[in-house]
């Protein structure tokens, strides 16, 4: 009963998430809405279930980390962050516009972003470092890092994941969202990940596997994670790009196109 | 330490990250498998738990130290030169540059002194890589003195270095003492003929220069520019207009180097004339240091014509 109810308040964030990534993009007129959407459950559940922080004080030593390093999703995570109090939710219309602290990529100066991103495969390498800072001191915070599929063809991702089972850092969460759809089509057309899960076990990764839209098991694979000893985990979130839109989903297109202005109230529509 | 005597740079630098290491806990230092060639490693036998080898993988080693830095702590990371501002540039620009993170990259083997390993180890295009991502300080110190000094002053300073040392021991020019200023060169002798400008090792080879011009009649000013960025604008347009000529000295390509940093400064702001000693724009090879500082034209007495010419033409 109390799980039933947690699911659909998160049901609930996740709906208003991505109406506002929705609103947000058509605003900007730019922007990426296919890998925003894609992840919104994994965020929502992190955010607002898992993990622990404090809106009116960022820098709080002992929270957990959360390093996008897709960070062409910014317009999720910048929904996510102003939905869970760091910034006005007014805020995210400003998005991409000249002088506002909503950059199309992440930045440093807004409230909740832990690190910069755009170039894609560095994300993890932060995680690392931060993890291993926050061992080092006894913290008990947790770091997790989002990455896409596609950005697993990137070699520093590999390096970063054999630092991590080096140095067994069971407080490192990284998070895949296997869409299957990078820019310029899907990915095993373009450079084939799979057997994606097996490459990550070979790299002595604990590896659990959902459906990227089903919160009892994105919250049952992050608290394995939390409670796994000695090794990192990666969550490979089975995902669909453009998730919740019809005719965005499972279209390369809109990798980065954003929706249109005037078709708003249509899109939005869709977001029953 | 006794000036004119041959002392390490890299040596330098272990010391000064063990007297880090016992003075500030922030300090954490990692590393890309040439930890005892950089003399890093002596770190880990006194504070192993601060100390990490990120194997052969510069670009994670990069993205590791810039997520300490975000957790706070100041990293010293680095490994050869050649290895670091070409193969890591989208790292130090978008994982530390951008975000202003205090990570102080390290790296030894700069310049064509590096010697037999030849020219794919040879980084002669490091400073005008680092110095092209804004919020990036550059330092290339000239002796084993002064590297302690700048290791060590760089800790307690924000933001982003570069700083690049050299493979081979090289003569000290400074006793103990040094005093590392951010952004000020040091003025190692005033001089009112000409104006010689080196960092690195090639420094001593002005003041050798400096002191065969004097036994000619010509006195040079030498100013070591181990900051190369932020630069000392005023002291280089100052001695500029004291001497009325200028020579830059580097061991690097002359293209978007120190030399190419100080024209800048001079062509905005005291047009003056001068001439630049470094890599003329090439690669290097195999070779024994010495033999290719001189087949390369880094030299004091490539320094001295240079001057020379620069005198002749004015007088």
């Amino acid at each position: 009963m109390e799980a039933a109810q947690e699911v659909v308040r998160l049901k609930e964030t996740a709906r208003s998430t991505r109406r506002l990534i929705i609103e947000s993009l058509a605003e900007a007129g730019s922007g990426h809405p296919g890998g925003s959407l894609s992840a919104v459950e994994l965020l929502v559940t992190l955010f607002f279930h898992t993990m622990k922080y404090d809106p009116k004080n960022p820098s709080w030593p002992d929270r957990d980390r959360f390093f996008l390093s897709k960070g062409h999703a910014a317009p999720l995570l910048y929904s996510i962050l102003a939905q869970a109090g760091f910034f006005p939710v007014e805020e995210l219309m400003s998005l991409r516009k000249m002088g506002a602290r909503l950059q199309g990529h992440p930045s440093m100066g807004i409230p909740g972003i832990e690190a910069p991103a755009g170039s894609e495969g560095i994300g993890l390498s932060l995680g690392v470092g931060a993890a291993l800072a926050a061992r080092m001191d006894g913290r008990p915070s947790r770091t997790y890092v989002l990455m896409g599929d596609g950005e697993q063809q990137e070699g520093e991702v590999w390096e970063a994941a054999m630092a991590a089972s080096k140095y067994r850092l069971d407080n490192l969460t990284a998070i895949i969202d296997r869409n299957g759809i990078q820019q310029d089509g899907l990915t095993e057309q373009i450079m084939p990940l799979e057997p994606l899960a097996s490459k990550w076990r070979a790299f002595n990764w604990n590896v659990i596997e959902v459906d990227g839209y089903d919160f009892l098991q994105l919250i049952g694979g992050f608290d394995l994670a939390a409670s796994t000893r000695n090794r990192p985990t990666v969550v490979i979130a089975h995902t669909v790009k453009g998730k919740g839109i019809s005719f965005m989903e499972w279209s390369p297109h809109y990798h980065g196109t954003a929706p249109a202005k005037d078709k708003l109230s249509d899109v939005l529509s869709e977001l029953k | 330490m006794t000036p004119g005597k041959l002392s390490a740079m890299r040596d330098a630098y272990g010391e000064a990250l063990l007297e880090l290491g016992a003075t500030n806990e922030k300090v954490v230092v990692l590393g890309a498998d040439t930890t005892g060639s950089l003399k890093s490693g002596v770190f880990a036998t006194k504070f192993p738990e601060r100390f990490f080898n990120v194997g052969i993988a510069e670009q994670n080693l990069m993205g590791v130290a810039a997520g300490f830095a975000l957790a706070g702590k100041i990293p010293y990371a680095g490994t050869y030169a050649i290895f670091v501002p070409g193969k890591c540039v989208d790292q130090i620009r978008n994982n530390i540059a951008y975000p202003n993170l205090g990570v102080k990259i390290v790296c030894s083997h700069g310049g064509i002194s590096v010697g037999p390993d030849g020219a794919s180890h040879q980084q002669v295009e490091d400073i005008a890589i680092m110095r092209s991502i804004p919020r990036m300080s550059v330092v290339v110190p000239c002796d084993a003195t002064s590297t302690r000094a700048i290791v060590k002053a760089i800790a307690g300073i924000a933001g982003p270095f570069y700083v690049r040392l050299t493979r081979p021991s090289t003569p000290v020019v400074y006793e103990d003492g040094f005093e590392y200023r951010h952004g000020k060169a040091t003025v190692v002798s005033e001089g009112s003929d000409i104006c010689l400008v080196a960092c690195g090792i090639m420094v001593p080879e002005a003041v050798k220069a400096a002191s065969s011009l004097k036994a000619k009649g010509v006195s040079a000013a030498v100013v070591d520019l181990h900051t190369i960025k932020p630069i000392d604008s005023e002291t280089i347009s100052r001695l500029a207009q004291k001497c009325g000529r200028v020579v830059t000295a580097e061991e690097h390509n002359i293209m978007g180097g120190m030399g190419s940093a100080v024209s800048e400064v001079l062509g905005e702001m005291r047009p003056t004339p001068m001439k630049r000693v470094g890599v003329m724009d090439t690669f290097g090879e195999s070779g024994e240091a010495g033999e290719l500082l001189k087949k390369y034209g880094l030299t004091a007495s490539n320094i001295e014509s240079a001057a020379e010419g620069l005198v002749r033409a004015a007088r």
